[in-house]
């Protein structure tokens, strides 16, 4: 059993396997990262400039609701290769691990957008009018009441986001960024290794299943409602 | 301390736009307890929050303690609305802070130290009866203990008055008593003036020095609570006081009463209502009156209450006997202070 364990998957490939899943992680994580410090920004922007909301201004709620429905509803294959001079600026490559982060950023930060501000909407208005009573100003209703009540929903709505990327990363062997996915794409799929792609989905499942597990639990110990 | 101004407030609506107020002038005097009273619709909600411009009327000037609201800048207003307090139906509180967090959350707003926070929040968690509970989280506490988180976080920044938007209607009567009850000692011992809006009567009856009554965007009658209980003077305030004095007979109290009186071989006899209040509760005019005149006397129905430490009330009485020791006796019971109706004459 192990010898032919061992026969599938000579060390060659299980270093392929390890810096594959390095590169999803590298991928996942710091598009993630940056997506959510545009996002949460741009999501709470979203909330506040919304009819009532405390900034109302409903023509910059309009063009960048717009602007975020736009990129939302480009599939990501096509996002992928349409900013590659974009990506190349920032970069300075348009193939690679790095180029992919890219992408995968700008696909997520409008998604996390939607998602903070639905969090937020969550958020009973009678907290809102309770701060103005107290005279509060603008700022300090967003980091003393909106975002502190909404934690436990905009973590929530991140684990989802971080699911969701990795299976767009799975799409970034497209432009030569590596990762599980491609691995199972290019071993699997193109050189009819199956044992490699059932290997690849197992690794990712369980990836996915960690990632939401500990989302979950951080949503748990953060929510006292 | 509050001068409300000529309020008008209009809102647009999907059918054209609304008048929630239509020229309120109201006077809340320093170190009183107001009630504003009225049915849901009636502008009360609205009223309040002009108080401290959650809501800004469309005309009209709202003056707090010398200082005219209407005419603040942004950086004005937050700094007035700190000296302004204000609890809430549904309480409020941050479900992400503790008890101590939330009544510290004002104080952080004005941008007090850690260590001067603790030092302001103890005491008002001990005044509001919270002393054991600053760390539990607002999903772990009743709903009376929660109002008394938002009391102790109303108080925080030290206001001169302090406004309640049906702050006892989501509690059960009991829990009602007590925070009114609360609302009463801090109304006493910190002299705070206390504005409350309540479509129940009994918060009005329990607390309220003076009332207001709203129907339609208007005040309708104002007046000292008593007054207003004993001598109601609108078709509103009547209806709503119904709930706690009834304002009328009952019809089958009426009904038996002249069944009785129109039997066969029953002496003349009036049925008569008696409406009371102050002094002339305390004195013994029935009996006074039995001796006086010739007359027997039999209670069918009533009601004696207290308003602001005065008792008050309504009884309805047969009165058996000649008609001129009647008419004599009404005579008498009207000098003394007493409104007397005659309900049935047989």
């Amino acid at each position: 059993m192990l010898d032919r364990l061992a026969e599938l998957f000579p060390p060659a490939l299980i270093d392929l396997f390890v810096t594959s899943f390095w590169e999803t992680l590298v991928m996942v994580g710091i598009s993630g990262v940056v997506a959510a410090l545009i996002g949460i920004p741009l999501g709470v922007l979203l909330r506040l400039t919304d009819r009532g909301g405390v900034l109302e201004s409903l023509a910059f709620n309009r063009i960048a609701g717009l602007l975020v429905n736009a990129v939302r509803s480009t599939p990501f294959i096509i996002l992928l290769v349409a900013i590659i001079p974009f990506t190349r600026m920032i970069t300075g490559s348009s193939i690679g691990t790095a180029a992919a982060v890219v992408p995968l950023t700008i696909a997520a930060a409008p998604f996390i957008a939607r998602l903070v501000e639905t969090s937020l909407r969550e958020v009973d208005a009678g907290l809102i009018e309770a701060a103005q009573a107290m005279g509060a100003t603008t700022p300090q209703i967003v980091f003393k009441v909106l975002l502190p009540e909404a934690v436990p929903g905009i973590v929530a709505g991140l684990t989802i986001t971080l699911v969701s990327l990795t299976g767009y990363s799975a799409m970034a062997g497209a432009i030569g960024g590596g990762g599980l996915g491609d691995l199972g794409i290019r071993y699997g799929y193109q050189r009819f290794l199956p044992e490699v792609m059932i290997a690849v989905v197992l690794v990712l499942i369980v990836f996915v299943q960690a990632v939401q597990s500990l989302g979950d639990w951080l949503v748990r110990r953060l929510s006292h409602k | 301390m509050i001068r409300l101004e000529h309020i008008h407030q209009t809102y647009p609506g999907p059918q054209g736009p609304v008048h929630a107020l239509r020229g309120v002038d109201l006077h809340i005097r320093a170190g009183e307890i107001f009630g504003i009273i009225g049915r849901s619709g009636a502008g009360k909600s609205s009223l309040v929050r002009t108080i401290n411009l959650l809501n800004r009327p469309s005309q009209g000037t709202v003056t707090v303690a010398g200082q005219v609201l209407t005419a603040l800048d942004a950086a004005g207003l937050r700094a007035a609305r700190r000296e302004i307090g204000m609890i809430f139906q549904h309480f409020n509180l941050l479900s992400s802070r503790t008890v101590f967090d939330n009544v510290a959350l004002p104080l952080e707003l004005a941008g007090l130290s850690r260590a001067q926070i603790r030092e302001r929040v103890s005491p008002l968690l001990a005044l509001v009866g919270l002393d054991t509970l600053a760390d539990r989280y607002p999903s772990q506490i009743s709903g009376g203990q929660k109002q008394r988180v938002g009391i102790a976080r109303a108080l925080a920044s030290r206001p001169k008055v302090l406004l309640s938007d049906e702050a006892t209607s989501a509690l059960d009567p009991e829990t009602t008593r007590a925070i009114l009850a609360l609302l009463q000692r801090i109304n006493r011992e910190l002299g705070l003036t206390i504005v409350l809006i309540t479509h129940q009567m009994q918060v009005i009856k329990q607390i309220a020095h003076r009332l207001a009554v709203m129907e339609g965007g208007r005040i309708v009658e104002e007046g000292d609570t008593l007054q207003v209980f004993s001598d109601p003077r609108h078709e509103v305030t009547r209806s709503l006081l119904d709930e706690v004095v009834p304002q009328a007979l009952p019809a089958n109290v009426i009904e038996r009463t002249r069944a009785l009186l129109g039997a066969a071989g029953h002496a003349p006899a009036r049925l008569l209502r008696l409406t009371f209040s102050g002094a002339a509760a305390d004195r013994p005019l029935l009996s006074d009156v039995a001796r006086r005149f010739t007359l027997d006397l039999n209670v069918v129905h009533g009601q004696i209450d207290e308003v602001q430490g005065h008792p008050f009330g309504n009884l309805a009485v047969v009165a058996t006997g000649g008609d001129a020791d009647l008419d004599a006796a009404i005579a008498h019971l009207n000098t003394a202070g007493i409104t007397v109706q005659e309900v049935v004459h047989a």
